[in-house]
């Protein structure tokens, strides 16, 4: 009993001493675990400070609703309040605007493209393989555009296109006054010129995958010069522009030259405005004026022997060309109609040397004289939003050609080229677009090649303004 | 008899190439809020052409002839910036070699300078639909916004004109006045909104939200400017079954069709919201314009 008692005592004295003891010996240990309970708190503070920030940063970009509307009222205070600082620039924050469009294409023609030529049109050879079709996929024009104000005073730009062949050329690379006054506008550099409508615009803005024949058959698809550029903007309410260019006309109608002076010239005028709110439109005149030296091409003579002429002398090209679009209250995302038509006729005179490669009769050189003219129209009617489709007819008339002496040694097909368009775009976004086109071209006389291309545009990067 | 043919050609011409007749400010004014606000403050010193009315989207606007040839005569423009214009002002700056309104010049007018934006995205990418990299530029549905935009614009517009400064100031300090008392009227008239969860079509109205308190739940565009798919469609409702919202509101210039297929399936009122001055028929003014967001927003609540 009494070892019982005295257990029993132990036992408590134990247990009682027990923690006292473990109080005595661990007094350190829990400073220990305290600074580490410490340290663990701080570590879960950061991480719930990084969390939340990561909370914060989730509603900003994903823009959940739900979580938004916590921190409406919150928002609801610090409302009306000067606006924030804006943070410092970085080192490349003035580098230019730079935008790259991509286009890829598939071909499908009825008929081999080998041998393409718009009868009765003569291109250059290089023109030609331009404006030529291909069959199957291939890598459309890609353009690499670079834009930036170079001070208050000018502005400059550059664009590269790059071809599916993998060589590059310079569409434009000009610079041009800021807010000159008095409505004027000075660039120089390489630039498109401003005759007609399409001129002026950039590949992929064009409704249909590609440049009308007339474009094709007279300026080569598209007429860039290196010059200079003035154009003044009449005090009107009505839009009226005046543009003269001066240049050196290098690319088709002209040709490269080494000479002082101008090898092209150029004078239009441009008129424009709205027609209630629904309705705007733009008309104008152009005159292209070149004087190509030793402009060389490749035909087939009345002797059917493949030959190589050349022509010197002067082209006069006169552009008339109107746009009209439509859109209800002037809103076009939903629907919109764009009408558009321009006519082209070509006057060139001078001296034709015929077989230049004494490949057939030999060479001879005699006067030449020729008025051809050519128009397209087309009209674009966004049906719903996102989708489009439109319809382009053209036609060439072959006009008159005077070979002088050599008209006997050259033909003069009767025959006026001409093709049916038919396109449907779709534009997920406004920087995307998928786009079908059948056509029905009778570009060569005696050939009627049915086409179907499906085509992609895509533009990334910096926003472009895009002209009227 | 040819100079008899002169004179009436002459006077022809003359007729459709008008000059512009006015002599005071010509201010070009990118969207009609600012046009609106511009008239308020300038009154008749004034001339105020408004490039786009309250039926056009503003992000898709196009540099047409006859805005070239307004920004050609302009002495100032008053716009939203925050890259809204950045469709077609940059052609109407660079192609009318007007130095009067070039940036950083007093003629160059931004407004969301002078507020504070919201939805600034922290990621920018095109996948994330058409954002706008200075934050959501739609600032004038809080009247709060136009009152901090007024400052700036009297100040700017007695910069400019010098001559008629006090004139400005003035007006000025007349319209601050009332704006404020309209403020207060149309807080007290909207407290009922307060914490109301809505829908939008596109996310144009996250001051009027942030003014009023209103809770947006969802959007019918799943990103901006992005075409919502049925998929998304479908699970919107899904959402709004769980979490049921009041009203679907949407611009002037928005497209009906959208919001009334929710209006129908989720069984919510559509609120056609004027957005700017001349979005409605109430909306004649900036006043009108409040007056009508305001009182459309409660009718839809009962």
């Amino acid at each position: 009993m009494s070892f019982k008692r005295k257990t029993l005592a132990a036992s408590i004295a134990l247990a009682l001493a027990a923690p006292l003891s473990a109080h005595a010996a661990d007094s350190a240990e829990l400073a220990q675990i305290r600074e580490q309970i410490k340290q663990m708190k701080e570590s879960y503070e950061v991480r719930i400070q990084a969390l939340e920030k990561r909370l914060q940063q989730a509603e900003s970009t994903a823009g959940n609703a739900l979580e938004k509307a916590g921190k409406a009222e919150e928002k609801a205070v610090q409302a009306a309040v000067a606006p924030q600082a804006t943070p410092p620039a970085a080192i490349n924050a003035f580098n230019p605007g730079i935008s790259l469009i991509l286009s890829g294409i598939y071909g499908n023609h009825s008929k081999d493209p080998a041998g393409y030529q718009i009868t009765g049109f003569h291109l250059p050879g290089g023109v030609l393989a331009d404006v030529s079709p291909q069959r199957g996929f291939s890598l459309a024009e890609t353009e690499l555009g670079i834009y930036a104000n170079v001070d208050p005073y000018f502005a400059g730009g550059l664009n590269f296109s790059i071809h599916p062949d993998n060589t590059v050329s310079t569409e434009e690379a000009f610079i041009q006054t800021l807010g000159l006054s008095h409505g004027l506008t000075v660039k120089a550099g390489r630039y498109f010129s401003g005759i007609g409508y399409l001129n002026e615009q950039h590949a992929h803005t064009w409704d249909f995958v590609d440049a009308p024949l007339a474009y094709q058959a007279f300026l080569g698809g598209q007429f860039n010069n290196d010059g200079v550029q003035v154009r003044w903007l009449a005090p009107t309410d009505t839009f009226v522009e005046l543009g003269a260019e001066l240049g050196r006309g290098a690319s088709f109608p002209g040709t490269g030259r080494d000479k002082n002076g101008a090898g092209a010239s150029a004078l239009y005028a441009h008129a424009g405005g709205d027609v209630g709110t629904n309705n705007s439109w733009r008309a104008g005149m152009s005159l292209l004026a070149t004087s190509p030296q030793d402009r060389i091409w490749n035909d087939v003579d009345a002797f059917n022997a493949g030959v190589t002429n050349r022509f010197s002398g002067n082209s006069k090209l006169w552009v008339a060309d109107g746009v009209w679009k439509w859109a209800p209250n002037g809103n076009p995302v939903y629907t919109n109609f764009k009408l558009q038509g321009e006519y082209l006729r070509r006057v060139e005179d001078g001296n034709l040397t015929y077989d230049v490669n004494v490949a057939s009769l030999g060479t001879s050189t005699g006067n030449y004289n020729a008025a051809q003219s050519g128009w397209y129209l087309q009209g674009i009617y966004q049906f719903a939003p996102y989708w489009r489709a439109g319809l382009r007819t053209e036609r060439l008339d072959h006009g008159n050609i005077d070979y002088g002496v050599n008209n006997a040694n050259l033909l003069r097909p009767d025959h006026d080229p001409s093709r049916q368009s038919f396109m449907v775009d779709y534009n997920p976004s406004e920087f995307s677009r998928i786009r079908l086109q059948l056509a029905q071209d009778k570009s060569r006389q005696g050939v009627t090649d049915n086409q179907i291309f499906l085509q992609y545009q895509m533009s990334l990067g910096a926003h472009g303004a895009h002209k009227y | 008899m040819f100079e008899r043919i002169a004179k009436i050609s002459l006077g022809a011409l003359l007729c459709v190439f008008t000059l512009p007749a006015f002599a005071g400010l010509n201010i070009l004014a990118c969207e009609p809020e600012w046009g609106a606000l511009a008239q308020e403050l300038g009154g008749d010193k004034v001339s105020v052409y408004n490039a786009t009315n309250a039926l056009q989207d503003p992000h898709r606007v196009e540099a047409k002839p006859s805005l070239m040839a307004r920004a050609r005569g302009a002495d100032m423009l008053a716009c939203t910036g925050a890259e809204l214009e950045v469709g077609w002002l940059p052609i109407l700056l660079r192609q009318t070699g007007n130095p009067k309104i070039q940036p950083g010049q007093p003629g160059y007018f931004e407004a969301a300078h002078y507020v504070r934006m919201l939805e600034i995205p922290t990621r920018l990418d095109r996948a994330e639909g058409d954002v706008h990299p200075g934050g959501n530029p739609h600032i004038q549905t809080d009247p709060r916004n136009i009152a901090l935009v007024a400052d700036a614009l009297a100040k700017r517009l007695a910069e400019i004109d010098a001559a008629n400064a006090e004139y400005y100031r003035q007006r000025h300090v007349q319209f601050a006045a009332r704006w404020k008392m309209a403020i207060t009227n149309w807080e007290k008239l909207a407290a009922p909104l307060k914490g109301i969860p809505i829908v939008v079509q596109h996310k144009g109205f996250p001051y009027l939200e942030n003014w009023l308190g209103l809770k947006q739940v969802a959007a019918l565009e799943p990103k901006p400017g992005v075409e919502p798919s049925s998929a998304y469609l479908s699970g919107l409702l899904g959402q709004l079954q769980r979490q049921p919202a009041k009203m679907v509101i949407r611009a002037a210039y928005n497209d009906a069709r959208a919001s009334e297929w929710l209006t129908e399936r989720a069984k919510i009122p559509a609120v056609d919201l004027p957005f700017t001055v001349g979005g409605s028929e109430q909306a004649k003014d900036l006043f009108g314009l409040f007056d009508d967001t305001v009182q459309k927003l409660l009718g839809a609540l009962k």
